[in-house]
């Protein structure tokens, strides 16, 4: 092909159109894309309508999915526990990494030493690191944690293993993790906040606590957006950390979130239309309260 | 009083940094600890010099109890010859502190080098196709008219929405009926394109100056020289960010090589570690130095890219 022939130029004008050139330029993603993700989309829709395990036809059952759904147990059991992860690790999260974030400002020493430090769980690989919280979580009373906890006269705790403090553990964990990228995105933010704003504060007589809440959060308020909407989207779909600390689900299903749920139930009950139906409903779930946060969220900014 | 707060502020970063490394320090001080040591109460973090004797075709390690000029007196600590009273030459004992060899133990106990081959071959074939097709569709998005243009990158973007659970089972249907199930084409195939890096790319090719490619146009490149010759060479810096991430995901993700591959050959690092730490129970020693080795890879790309790294996370938080 012409058009693809480097060295030697040409003048005259191109082989291909523009419209052409797109085609051939987007035919390569567009056809990973469909295939690997718009396709499949369609696909999981119509087999949350089918009971199919993968083995036998597939065979038609309308709705009873969804209603089968509605009246599992283990189903609330999970939503329950997703909402309890979201509810109390989002704000926890984006609170820690909104106050490092201001105690990171440029120019203080050891800034980098912090900030790796800061950021070098969010490389890291869960499966690599879950045996050292394993070890931190460990029921013994040689589990570091426990052997703080010694320091107080406190008991040693089962963590992982207890039906209350699995979950927090958990919590625990992710929040480590994800730190370094939710600080990282508030500091760039914050280094590119006027400096002017804060001149006039000070001319003014706002004490460093007024102008945190009259000028930083504030302006801060499409960051934190961006962050809750990516933090709730992230911790719908949370599974490698909760697969490596409590690879069955957790004791009485602590940490079976509806991710979870839907692995146990595509992966190794091999009831596919079934978790198709999990799917769908967690997707539709996602889709309400990002609409509900950017509708908030929108109207608190503009008063 | 600003002295005061300084002290303070270090104070708590310190403190705070120091928790967030915790758990990587205990990591690979405990690879290096014997198996008593490291379930040892209260715990310990530096390893203590241990003496090690030869005994019976195994290596045993003692305590001493007396110390003469030429012999040593010391009892076996572990294992079948427990609590056996040894009297050993002085040459004979040797002194260590940190075990070293846990780390060919834990190498040798599962096929690391394949998990490595496997992870590593997935990650760069993953990284290289997605930066190619992402680069062709995110040019022809940014400097391109086409028709159905805006409605090709609505529909691309509607797909970033879509959480990965809902893809996931007809994805591995798909595959399954292709015949992929455990091979090499399903760990990599499905990744190459993404959404996100054509978005993240396009949008640093649209802030190349509009003069640059008329001046191309005019000298008569064709639309793949000026891709070629003009906007990769000046996007060096989009294409290592979008590189790394690729690059990171696909080394640490788990769910999908989990799902996709069945046969022990083919687990990609993560899954091999995975099921390492599940078959090999309370052998912590090993364990910790299988971890570090399967972090290290990764630690060491980052703390050598670490600004590239932090700028490239904090341009697509900017995005909007």
């Amino acid at each position: 092909m012409r058009t693809f022939q480097r060295g030697r130029q040409r003048i005259h004008k191109d082989f291909l159109s523009d419209a052409e050139t797109a085609f051939l330029f987007l035919v390569p993603a567009f056809l990973i894309i469909f295939i690997f993700q718009i396709f499949p989309m369609f696909y999981a829709l119509k087999l949350s309508f089918f009971r199919w395990d993968m083995i036998t036809p597939k065979h038609f059952v309308g709705f009873k999915n969804y209603l089968n759904l509605f009246s599992e147990k283990e189903f609330w059991q999970s939503l329950g526990n997703t909402f309890y992860y979201v509810i109390v690790s989002i704000p926890f999260g984006l609170g820690l990494s909104l106050f490092f974030a201001i105690l990171l400002q440029k120019g203080i020493r050891m800034l980098s030493f912090y900030r790796t430090s800061f950021f070098l769980p969010y490389i890291t690989s869960m499966a690599a690191i879950a045996i050292v919280w394993l070890w931190i979580f460990n029921p013994n009373k040689y589990g570091l944690l426990n052997y703080a906890l010694n320091f107080f006269h406190i008991e040693p705790q089962k963590w992982l293993q207890s039906p209350i403090l699995a979950m927090p553990a958990v919590i625990v964990v992710l929040i480590w993790k994800n730190l370094g990228f939710n600080i990282i995105i508030f500091l760039t933010r914050l280094e590119n906040i006027n400096s002017s704003f804060y001149e006039s504060a000070e001319i003014d007589g706002a004490n460093k606590w007024q102008q945190f809440w009259k000028i930083t959060f504030p302006l801060l308020t499409p960051t934190t957006a961006f962050l809750l909407t990516m933090s709730t989207i992230f911790a719908f779909q949370v599974f490698a950390s909760i697969y490596v600390l409590t690879p069955s689900g957790g004791p009485k299903n602590a940490t079976t979130t509806i991710i979870f749920y839907l692995y146990k139930n595509a992966y190794q009950q091999f009831r596919m239309g079934y978790a198709s139906a999990i799917a769908y409903v967690t997707f539709f779930i996602i889709l309400i309260i990002s609409l509900i946060q950017k509708k908030l969220l929108k109207t608190n900014y503009e008063e | 009083m600003k002295r005061l707060w300084k002290i303070l502020l270090h104070f708590i970063l310190g403190v705070s940094s120091l928790i967030m490394i915790m758990p990587f320090i205990w990591m690979v001080l405990t690879s290096l600890k014997s198996p008593a040591e490291s379930i040892a109460f209260p715990p310990k973090w530096i390893p203590s010099a241990k003496y090690y004797v030869s005994y019976e075709n195994s290596t045993e390690e003692i305590i001493i109890k007396e110390k003469g000029k030429d012999t040593w007196k010391g009892i076996i600590k572990a294992g079948r010859n427990r609590g056996k009273v040894l009297t050993v030459k002085k040459e004979d004992v040797h002194k260590k502190r940190f075990l070293w060899e846990n780390y060919l133990k834990a190498w040798k106990s599962a096929p690391f080098g394949l998990y490595f081959f496997n992870s590593f071959f997935t990650a760069v074939v993953t990284t290289v196709a997605q930066l190619l097709t992402s680069a062709l569709a995110a040019y022809a998005f940014a400097k391109l008219d086409f028709p159905l243009k805006n409605i090709l990158f609505v529909i691309l973007l509607a797909t970033l929405m879509v959480p990965k659970q809902v893809i996931l089972i007809p994805n591995y249907v798909i595959l399954a009926k292709l015949g992929w199930i455990d091979t090499y084409k399903a760990l990599t195939v499905p990744w190459l394109a993404s959404v996100f890096s054509i978005y993240f790319m396009r949008q640093y090719f649209e802030s190349i100056p509009k003069d640059l490619f008329s001046a191309a146009k005019i000298d008569g490149c064709t639309h793949w020289q000026t891709l070629t010759q003009i906007v990769i060479p000046l996007s060096t810096s989009v294409f290592v960010t979008t590189g790394l991430f690729t690059f990171i995901a696909s080394w640490n993700s788990l769910l999908w090589p989990l799902i996709v591959t069945n046969s022990p050959s083919m687990r990609t690092l993560q899954v091999g570690l995975t099921v390492f730490n599940q078959e090999s129970g309370t052998n912590w020693t090993q364990l910790m130095a299988a971890s570090t080795f399967s972090l290290a890879p990764l630690i060491i790309v980052f703390f050598l890219a670490q600004k590239t790294f932090i700028e490239g996370i904090a341009s697509s938080g900017l995005k909007e």
